[in-house]
């Protein structure tokens, strides 16, 4: 949902006639900005300190003292190594399947329809379809269908593809599938975006100095695309990594698929770790930023909005 | 013939992945009719019940009318609040920008649990109790950049022209706002407050984080998947997907007939 804007807003919109008046500019930006700073900057402020408290003297469950304790960075990171690991693994391996995707259809959406306006808005709003439908609704229905009791894992028994004993709910691969099929249109958007843009004389260049259709677009479409590429592996990656429903027992996962989020989640509430929670947020969230950067670095903060 | 493979190729993938993409939404609305009570896992019979009765589940009805206060409010803070930023973004120049940017930019690149567990870990130190307010204060932290890159885009299509006029006409600075700025927004902010309520009303992570004992309707069906979800939350779900589908494809198909006027 949220990347039709991004989508929209894109890369070097550009201000027409800048007023200068910074009173006024001061006086609009106020409000929302210190609503930021009250409620997302200083959240990880809380983050970080409660990352380093320790267990309460009174031994009561989820108390803890103020402390120093970075040894609780240590702990975690020893406790959830596999989590830690699985989660980027799976989010790599989603983001490459996502691209791999949806790449064909911003393609298809972008370039090939764009004399058919309607049916280029229309394939766009099946493209954000899903997001209409409640996140885990759609995450339910693929538990269901792919339940073992459901005809497609019969079948897939019968043809033999699957064991007697084998079956996809918990699996590393339902957790995959599911975080793939979620976060498609977030690919799909950004690279719609910039294919939408790309000029279509330059592919036809490529095709009067005789390079192939194969060697136009891997030397001229895709680069041009690139921008798109980038924020689409950026919104697909980010969000997967803190994800822990698609992970979840209840949903597509079991214990031997929990991800960061469901590490967090656990601590948070069903043990009442705040301290490792935290520890354990930090750092992804240090991750985060660390991967941030590096597109900040190369395309400046002015095409982030 | 170039690509004469690749003709139909395209399409016809294109078309298998759009199938792919509906089939959790077809089993979503075909099992909103299942004839059952609690668990909708097996088909056993199609009626209307569920449609016609949606609060014989009194906790699917509860928890969609929480959802939809929390939207409708975070999305009237969040809103008002990222349509002045967008306006100080595409029309002022200020000292800070880059900072504004990325300050907006890191609750869009930050993973849901991280806001969510933070923001949580701040309500705890603080003492304050987790509840309906909470949500709210939560769900506008997150929409809020959303509405800004919406609302911004379209400041960035501004005419100057028109304002100026305005000016020349005599019009002093608030008449010109009101009168001119305004309603040439009017539909940008209309795109960015639908999208914070579809933001706010699908948002689990952050939510379930800061909830406390309120449910809202993802929260709801977190909570019941573990025992079977009730076909009224099919119910729910689906009939939220008609109306945004509806909603969605009106805005399309007027946009286009007004193009295609303009063009004439």
């Amino acid at each position: 949902m949220a990347f039709v804007a991004l989508g929209q807003g894109g890369a070097g919109a550009k201000a027409p006639a800048q007023l200068k008046s910074s009173r006024v500019a001061l006086l609009l930006l106020a409000p929302g900005m210190i609503y930021l700073a009250l409620f997302f900057l200083t959240p990880f402020i809380s983050l970080i300190i409660t990352s380093l408290k320790t267990a309460s003297m009174t031994g009561e469950i989820g108390m803890y003292d103020f402390a120093f304790q970075i040894s609780n960075y240590s702990y975690a990171v020893e406790s959830y190594l596999p989590q830690i690991v699985r989660s980027f693994t799976y989010a790599i391996i989603a983001t490459v399947l996502a691209l791999a995707i949806s790449y064909p259809i911003a393609y298809f959406i972008g370039v090939k329809l764009r004399d058919k306006p309607l049916l280029k808005g229309l394939l766009l709003t099946l493209v954000i379809a899903p997001f209409f439908i409640s996140f885990l609704l759609r995450t339910f229905a693929w538990r269901q269908i792919f339940s073992n009791e459901s005809w497609i894992i019969t079948t897939l028994k019968d043809i033999g593809f699957l064991g007697p004993d084998e079956y996809l709910i918990g699996t590393s691969f339902a957790v995959i599938f599911g975080l793939t099929y979620n976060f498609i249109p977030f690919m799909t958007l950004p690279i719609y975006t910039s294919l939408e843009r790309l000029d279509t004389r330059l592919v036809e260049a490529g095709a009067d100095l005789y390079a192939t259709p194969a060697k136009t677009f891997w030397k001229v479409t895709f680069p041009l695309s690139l921008p798109g590429v980038t924020s689409g592996t950026l919104l697909t990656f980010i969000p997967i990594t803190g994800d822990y429903i698609n992970a979840s027992r209840d949903f597509l996962g079991s214990s031997d698929t929990a991800m960061i989020g469901n590490v967090v989640e656990a601590n948070f509430f069903r043990i009442q770790d705040y301290p490792t929670a935290s520890a354990i947020s930090v750092m992804l969230m240090a991750a985060i930023v660390v991967l941030v950067s590096v597109y900040v670095r190369r395309s400046g903060t002015e095409d982030l909005l | 013939m170039r690509f004469s493979l690749g003709k139909y190729l395209l399409p016809t993938y294109v078309f298998l992945t759009f199938a792919f993409l509906m089939i959790p939404i077809g089993y979503t609305f075909v099992f909103s009719f299942n004839e059952v009570e609690k668990s909708n896992i097996a088909w056993k019979g199609f009626t209307l019940d569920n449609w016609l009765q949606v609060c014989n589940q009194a906790e699917v009805c509860e928890a969609f009318a929480n959802s939809v206060s929390i939207a409708v409010i975070s999305t009237l803070i969040s809103t008002a609040l990222g349509t002045a930023i967008a306006i100080a973004l595409g029309r002022y120049q200020f000292k800070g920008r880059a900072a504004t940017n990325l300050l907006l930019f890191l609750p869009m690149a930050t993973p849901e649990v991280v806001m969510g567990a933070g923001l949580a870990a701040q309500f705890l130190s603080v003492g304050i109790p987790k509840g309906f307010w909470t949500v709210v204060v939560a769900h506008v932290m997150f929409t809020l950049s959303f509405v800004v890159v919406t609302v911004k885009a379209r400041v960035a299509t501004l005419d100057p022209k028109l304002e100026e006029a305005g000016r020349d006409l005599y019009a002093n600075a608030t008449a010109v706002f009101w009168k001119i700025t305004f309603p040439l927004l009017v539909p940008g902010i209309a795109a960015a407050a639908m999208l914070s309520f579809a933001l706010s009303f699908d948002d689990f992570i952050i939510t379930q984080f800061n909830a406390g004992p309120e449910t809202t309707f993802p929260k709801f069906i977190y909570t019941a998947a573990a025992r079977g979800i009730p076909p009224e939350a099919n119910v729910i779900g689906s009939a939220v997907f008609i109306v945004a589908i509806a909603i969605v494809l009106v805005v399309q198909i007027r946009s286009s007939i007004k193009q295609r006027k303009l063009a004439k």
